[in-house]
């Protein structure tokens, strides 16, 4: 009764790639060279063969793909979890025990893949297995489970309670040991198909997706003619070779190796492991003298140095000392037209071109006559991306020409130089003494409070008040 | 009539003369309008010549693909083991956490639920700020505003809405909400551009598009997927015009926001594509897919340059990000665990237990200190390195 779940849609279709995985995991546990040394095991007065402990699944682990006893654990919890292995003490709980608890392996009969989704049908037959076996061997929810099927499928019910007697008398002769195998098998698989509500479910599904095999889009010949013409746009492109753009990872890694809190620390700690919110005062946008990391940074690249809110500014500094601080001014303007709302662009068109490219504009940018003329023809009927020729020949002409310059300027080696490098803090000599984790105000605050324009507020207490309870 | 022999050609020539041959023909081709199909240009030969040119563009892709990553790794150092430390854990949500996205202020975050529910926390003091239910279930997607003001979110209403962050406790979010985008069905991801002004999503609909948050104008549309969009993230670059998009078709597109074209397409994963990441630089990204592997594309060399992932690891990768130097490529998975990877070795250097149940969602805060992992066990947990503060000494790193 194998449905083949993978061509079918639906959140399954993600799953089931991992359970052949695991099933391939499982397949190799058993391999009779490589795979686990399994024995026989007693359960209460009876011998169960074939069957393992809970350390040989870890060790086994361990051996196969060099891993940590910890990964192992995790890695074999997960195949009793998904049902692949159960537990012969103690079925309920689904648990990889790392001591000599019995377990063995589910028959593919009862993987998770051959028989999903659960039909109503094999779960109604066995619950009244179960009840015709044992009277109140169903639990709670088993039961609640089997009145909702019984008036579900009524009609069918006769049908259910004939294949249970039959199932029921068919396993009467068998072995004991056989009998009891079969029962923690099938129980396996139901308590992960049929799990009690409120217990883990390790089937449980996100939402529906679809592959292309499903697809909701239309895969029609437009979509195959826009695939073409990508193809084809794409064999014709520059390729870089691989060496010279794998030898920029190296460089760009080892020029942020110390910016990189994770990689070498910050200083002086880090807020999150000292509750000492310093590192991030002492790096705001309007802090009076910016550490010594942060300026470095501003050399790394043109991109850096835009980014940040005081590079910006000292970088506008220089450009006025130069007499080319029209250019920075209209590359923000350009910004702010392509980021801004729809309903400004018109006037922000008309704002940039009577300041910047008008002639005899205040601020007149030096573009090459082409891009001039292109921008100027376009003004007639702008939209947001009206200006981008134009900002980007200015952008790269700051790049190539004023960027360089500043960092060889007397403006930024005193940047430099006055810059601060923060000392390390020192342990505390209390360390189990928490400092006090100080709320900061809100940037919803900081906005309002600008837009408020002094006005007094009504709004919630966001200062600088220690707390640590939850105000919701 | 031009159209018409052209069509036969494609018939009666060899597959190769079809590429470098015709190319140069079709190169000057003017963008097609929706065409009827003609009666020799079935569904099964587009698709067959759609593939054809696939092959020919990996085969194309290898020629100049001379070294792997690892090896022109060799000469730098290897990592050792990472040891992380959860610093914080939020819990709040009553259940399972899909998403989650840092504010500009490098402590806030705000965080989304199966049961609609969407919670913005300062997470260095653990307290929740702000909280919206949202009209449906399963919000996918959530993203902090540039701003700080506003939080956008959405999923199963196949909307994403836009919550200006009122400060007023007894104001309720959801009177201020904004409908800002509308797709066909399920939203699973959204991000703010530049500014509070536009946002980019991604859909089940198979598509993405970008919107004016104010009028709610559809700005631009990305066609190209074959299936569900799962993720996308936007470039650090220059002209700041690109972003990249994974789906359930298992390809990776990098789009033009301009002209709403698809400049790069990459399909190397075998199964869904559940998260994707530029590096830091721009130059490449990653993406987590649930063929249990990351990996690494490079838009310059245009191809897959390395692949993350061991025999171990069965379950896909839900979520990953870059430490702020790119060195390290932190993977949230879907068996609960995180794995941090070596970027240029390939190597893992640490593997994070801690989290009862799928880990949906990961990311850096903005400044590097710190990761964020939301999780289907309802917490959200801040994690770094576990040194205890302290700046590592520079090292000698061998001169390239």
């Amino acid at each position: 009764m194998t449905i083949n779940t993978l061509t079918k849609g639906g959140a399954q279709r993600e799953q089931m790639y991992c359970l052949r995985k695991m099933e391939r995991v499982i397949v190799a546990m058993q391999d009779p060279d490589m795979g686990m040394k399994m024995r026989n095991q007693r359960l209460l007065i009876t011998v169960i063969p074939h069957a393992m402990t809970g350390n040989d699944v870890i060790e086994w682990l361990i051996q196969k793909y060099n891993i940590t006893e910890e990964e192992a654990r995790h890695l074999g919890g997960l195949l009793v979890q998904y049902g692949y292995i159960y537990p012969l003490r103690e079925p309920r709980s689904l648990l990889l025990r790392s001591d000599d608890s019995p377990y063995r392996f589910q028959t593919p009969y009862f993987w998770t893949s051959s028989r999903w989704p659960a039909t109503e049908l094999d779960y109604a037959i066995y619950l009244a297995k179960k009840n015709i076996r044992k009277q109140g061997e169903l639990v709670d929810y088993e039961k609640e489970n089997y009145s909702i099927l019984h008036k579900r499928i009524n009609h069918t019910w006769d049908f259910v309670v004939m294949q249970a007697r039959e199932q029921l008398r068919a396993s009467k002769q068998r072995r004991k040991a056989d009998r009891i195998v079969l029962e923690c098998q099938e129980q396996a698989y139901w308590l992960i198909n049929k799990p009690c509500p409120g217990a883990f479910d390790v089937l449980d599904l996100g939402p529906e997706r679809c592959n292309v095999l499903s697809s909701r889009v239309a895969l029609n010949a437009d979509h195959y003619r826009r695939e073409i013409e990508h193809s084809r746009r794409a064999l014709g492109r520059n390729r870089v070779k691989s060496s010279i753009c794998l030898e920029s990872f190296m460089k760009y890694s080892e020029q942020y190796l110390h910016h990189d809190p994770i990689m070498s620390g910050c200083l002086p700690s880090n807020p999150w492991i000292s509750d000492d919110t310093s590192h991030w005062t002492i790096n705001t946008d309007m802090v009076g003298i910016p550490t010594r990391l942060r300026v470095e940074r501003w050399s790394f690249s043109f991109m850096e140095l835009l980014n940040d809110s005081m590079g910006r500014r000292e970088f506008m500094i220089y450009l006025e000392k130069e007499f080319s601080a029209e250019n920075l001014c209209f590359w923000v303007a350009c910004e702010d037209l392509r980021h801004g709302e729809s309903s400004k662009i018109i006037l922000k068109v008309e704002e940039v071109y009577k300041n910047f490219l008008a002639p005899g504009a205040a601020r007149w940018v030096n573009i090459d006559s082409k891009t001039m003329e292109r921008t100027l023809e376009g003004i007639k009927r702008p939209h947001r991306f009206i200006m981008d020729d134009a900002q980007m020949h200015i952008y790269f002409l700051m790049k190539k020409d004023s960027y360089p310059r500043y960092l060889k300027s007397e403006l930024y080696k005193n940047m430099l130089a006055k810059a601060i490098v923060p000392q390390e803090t020192k342990k505390s000599v209390f360390p189990f003494m928490r400092r006090q984790r100080h709320s900061s105000p809100s940037p919803a605050m900081v906005t309002q409070a600008t837009e408020d324009d002094g006005k007094a507020k009504g709004a919630g207490p966001t200062g600088t008040s220690s707390t640590t309870n939850s105000q919701i | 009539v031009l159209q018409n022999i052209l069509s036969l050609l494609f018939f009666l020539l060899p597959a190769s003369a079809l590429t470098t041959g015709i190319y140069m023909i079709f190169s000057t081709k003017p963008e097609m309008a929706t065409q009827e199909i003609q009666p020799n240009e079935t569904l099964t030969n587009l698709k067959a010549e759609s593939d054809t040119l696939k092959t020919k563009l990996e085969d194309e892709r290898a020629k100049l693909h001379d070294v792997e990553l690892h090896q022109v790794a060799e000469k730098v150092d290897g990592l050792g083991q990472f040891i992380m430390k959860t610093r914080r854990t939020l819990k709040g949500h009553g259940n399972k956490v899909l998403c989650m996205d840092w504010c500009k202020d490098k402590r806030r975050i705000v965080s989304s639920s199966q049961d609609g529910k969407v919670i913005v926390w300062d997470a260095f003091t653990t307290n929740k700020e702000h909280a919206v239910t949202m009209p449906c279930t399963w919000v996918m997607a959530c993203a902090y505003a540039p701003s700080g003001c506003a939080v956008a979110c959405g999923g199963l209403d196949n909307k994403c809405s836009v919550y200006p962050l009122s400060l007023d406790k007894n104001e309720n979010l959801a009177a201020k909400k904004k409908s800002v985008a509308m797709h066909t069905n399920y939203l699973s991801a959204c991000s703010f551009t530049n500014s509070d002004m536009q946002i980019l999503t991604s859909s089940g609909d198979g598509t993405c598009a970008l919107w004016d948050v104010e009028s709610g104008q559809l700005l631009q549309s990305f066609h190209g997927h074959a299936a569900d969009v799962l993720c996308l993230d936007l470039a650090p670059s220059e002209t700041g015009n690109t972003f990249v998009s994974g789906g359930c078709d298992k390809k990776a597109n990098v789009w033009d926001m301009r002209s709403g074209q698809c400049i790069q397409s990459f399909e190397t994963h075998e199964s869904d594509i559940n998260s994707v990441r530029y590096y830091p630089s721009g130059d490449a990204f990653a993406s987590g897919s649930d063929d249990a592997t990351c990996r690494l594309y490079d838009l310059r060399a245009d191809r897959e340059v390395a692949i993350y992932s061991k025999e171990s690891i069965i379950f896909g990768a839900s979520s990953v990000d870059f430490s702020l130097s790119g060195r390290l490529l932190f993977g949230g998975y879907n068996d609960y665990t995180i794995n941090v990877w070596d970027v240029l070795k390939g190597t893992r250097v640490s593997i994070l237990f801690g989290h009862e149940n799928r880990v949906s969602t990961l990311r850096l805060s903005p400044d590097g200190t710190a990761f964020c992992s939301g999780s289907w066990d309802h917490t959200l947990r801040v994690r770094d390195r576990g040194y205890h503060l302290g700046y590592i000494p520079k090292r000698t790193t061998l001169s390239g």
